[in-house]
């Protein structure tokens, strides 16, 4: 991000509802799974089994208000980000979700209105650093909240672990 | 300033924080279960060869104790590898401590004024001891582990205050039940939550926990009761240096103040019902629910107290015939206490099978997994889709009484339908 902005591109996987809890992003009975890209295959295993099946890499999932709530487990955000999903745009999320998400350097975008302005198969453009969100198959500009420059620079580093390598190797 | 303000700000070097302001925080604990095999990957990816200070990590094993699985036992068996390898002293391995969230104060690793962090949502339960505890994620760990501190966000504060006399059979879980009932799970989220009050002050430490740790299901960060009296009588033999009388300021600020009657607005046990732990009922309003399993046990409700009025109710009964109790205590420590007075005795003697101390089949992995179709009472505190098993069973979640009834009723039930008598000491001290 010469420019210092932070854009990604990809198209609506699916509009899910509110209170979208760990267990039904990721199952407790996988938990002893910690090869981090294995945790795909497990990714909304009981409660939408079909979306798993159908997912492209850079597909942007959007949801209602407090996305991952539940347990801290971080597969639920890794198995998102191994699966290929680009982004997860929510009316809010629950607070180590959140963080467990820009920490693996999955953008997570705050949008109270996405559920609302965006259907299955739309085309958006998420702008991290404007907070905006153009959905380009409706022609119209969501509102998001703009991310922390702090989130931001895990988001570029790729997550926290490669940017305290960098850190530490300095 | 709130609780959270005044121990954020101390552990930032700083005079005062307000809320939304980004502070960095020492952190005094960092706690991990089985996850720790997740965290020891990240910190060793990042490429440093000692953690920041062995003496203020603790692990403790319990959400598949014993290794239910060659899977398991070889990430447990990689992190007993990395705790010798470390020097990390507070090790609590398979028979030696139990749920992380009860070993952690029985052995005097929790004190008023603290910043604790987890990788366990459930860590709020240590601001039942004043301790600024919250969960976070593996990789977040990680970074602790490297540098020990950690960035916070300040919450804002919200007040629960309790008055009222509780009436019979109504207990702490029913209380925080009630309030999530009312609040949703995202009614606390992103804050602090402080429970004080009169009937707050006059429970035990063991139902303070009890709130701390669902306040968690309504999405808070970290949940704060009292430091009075009752808890410096339990902590002066774990922590006798650390003891701290520290509260919120009389002029601190929050965000909303919410008041309840235990008396007036809470009439009967109260119920989470499937799948969601804010679609809490009155146990009244549910009609008849035949239940398959009964689970008394979790870092919500496996303690001393918790058995000891279970083994009241079904002292001399039977189990019904379609129904499994699964009793699970939350430590060791508990195990044996409840041994030496009997509550297990007389819960086996009634039909109960006891689990080893952990978290049992409440993370849905085994030691008391649903079959499609079947349907739970439990004392625990997620009753997610799929959760303790199949996405075809239901979980409801309740009271360790209404656990005990139902078992014995085969049913969802009011305790007063097993127990004619009055049972005294439901929580308070």
């Amino acid at each position: 991000m010469p420019d210092g902005s932070l854009k990604l591109r990809g198209r609506v996987r699916a509009v899910l509802g509110d209170n979208i809890d760990t267990d039904m992003i990721y199952p407790g009975r996988y938990l002893n799974i910690t090869d981090r890209e294995k945790t795909a295959e497990h990714l909304f295993e009981l409660a939408y089994p079909e979306l798993r099946a159908n997912l492209e890499a850079g597909d942007i999932i959007v949801a209602g208000r407090n996305f991952g709530c539940g347990s801290s487990r971080e597969q639920a955000a890794a198995a998102l980000k191994f699966a290929g999903v680009g982004a997860v745009i929510a009316g809010s999320f629950a607070r180590i979700f959140f963080r467990n998400a820009i920490n693996l350097g999955l953008p997570a975008v705050v949008a109270p209105q996405a559920s609302l302005a965006c259907a299955a198969g739309d085309e958006l453009e998420i702008d991290l650093v404007a907070g905006e969100i153009r959905n380009l198959s409706g022609n119209r500009v969501v509102e998001a909240a703009a991310l922390d420059p702090r989130a931001v620079e895990l988001i570029a580093a790729g997550g926290l672990i490669p940017y305290l390598k960098r850190k530490y190797a300095a | 300033m709130t609780l959270a303000e005044k121990i954020l700000a101390r552990a930032s070097g700083r005079e005062r924080v307000s809320p939304d302001q980004i502070v960095v925080a020492r952190v005094d604990l960092a706690m991990s279960h089985e996850n720790a095999d997740l965290v020891r990957k990240s910190f060793l990816e990042i490429g440093l060869a000692r953690v920041w200070d062995p003496s203020k990590i603790v692990i403790v094993f319990d959400h598949r104790i014993p290794a239910e699985s060659e899977k398991t036992a070889t990430t447990h068996k990689a992190v007993r590898e990395f705790v010798a390898a470390q020097g990390i002293e507070h090790f609590y391995d398979v028979g030696r401590g139990g749920i992380c969230h009860q070993v952690l104060p029985e052995n005097g690793h929790v004190w008023p004024g603290m910043v604790l962090v987890g990788t366990d949502s459930h860590t709020t339960t240590h601001g039942a001891f004043g301790a600024f505890a919250t969960g976070i994620g593996a990789t977040e760990m990680a970074g602790v582990w490297a540098e020990g501190a950690l960035w916070f966000k300040v919450p804002p504060t919200l007040r629960i205050e309790v008055e009222g006399e509780f009436r019979p059979w109504v207990s702490a879980k029913d209380l925080i039940l009630y309030i999530i009932g009312k609040l949703g799970a995202d009614g606390a989220d992103y804050r602090a939550v402080e429970f004080d009050g009169p009937a707050i002050r006059r429970m035990t430490v063991a139902s303070r926990m009890v709130l701390a740790n669902l306040a968690m299901e309504m999405g808070a960060k970290v949940a704060f009761t009292p430091v009075d009296e009752i808890l410096l009588d339990y902590l002066r033999p774990r922590v006798p240096e650390k003891l701290e009388m520290i509260a919120a300021d009389a002029d601190a600020c929050y965000e909303r103040v919410i008041r309840v009657d235990a008396g007036e607005d809470i009439l009967e046990p109260q119920i989470a019902c499937p799948h969601a732990v804010d679609h809490v009922q009155p146990l009244s309003g549910l009609g008849e629910v035949p239940v398959e399993q009964a689970v008394l046990g979790s870092c919500t409700n496996g303690r001393l107290e918790d058995l000891e009025v279970a083994a009241h109710i079904v002292a001399g009964r039977a189990v019904h015939p379609r129904t499994r109790l699964v009793v699970i205590p939350a430590s060791q420590q508990i195990y044996r206490e409840a041994m030496r007075l009997g509550y297990l005795e007389t819960l086996v003697a009634a039909g109960a099978i006891i689990d080893p101390p952990g978290c049992g089949p409440c993370v849905g992995v085994h030691q008391g997994i649903l079959a499609a179709g079947e349907t739970c009472v439990s004392s625990t505190n997620r009753n997610f889709l799929g959760r303790m098993g199949s996405k075809d069973s239901r979980v409801y979640l309740a009271s360790p009484a209404v656990v005990a009834a139902s078992a014995i009723a085969g049913k969802l039930a009011h305790p007063e339908s097993i127990v004619k008598e009055g049972f005294p000491c439901l929580m308070e001290v």
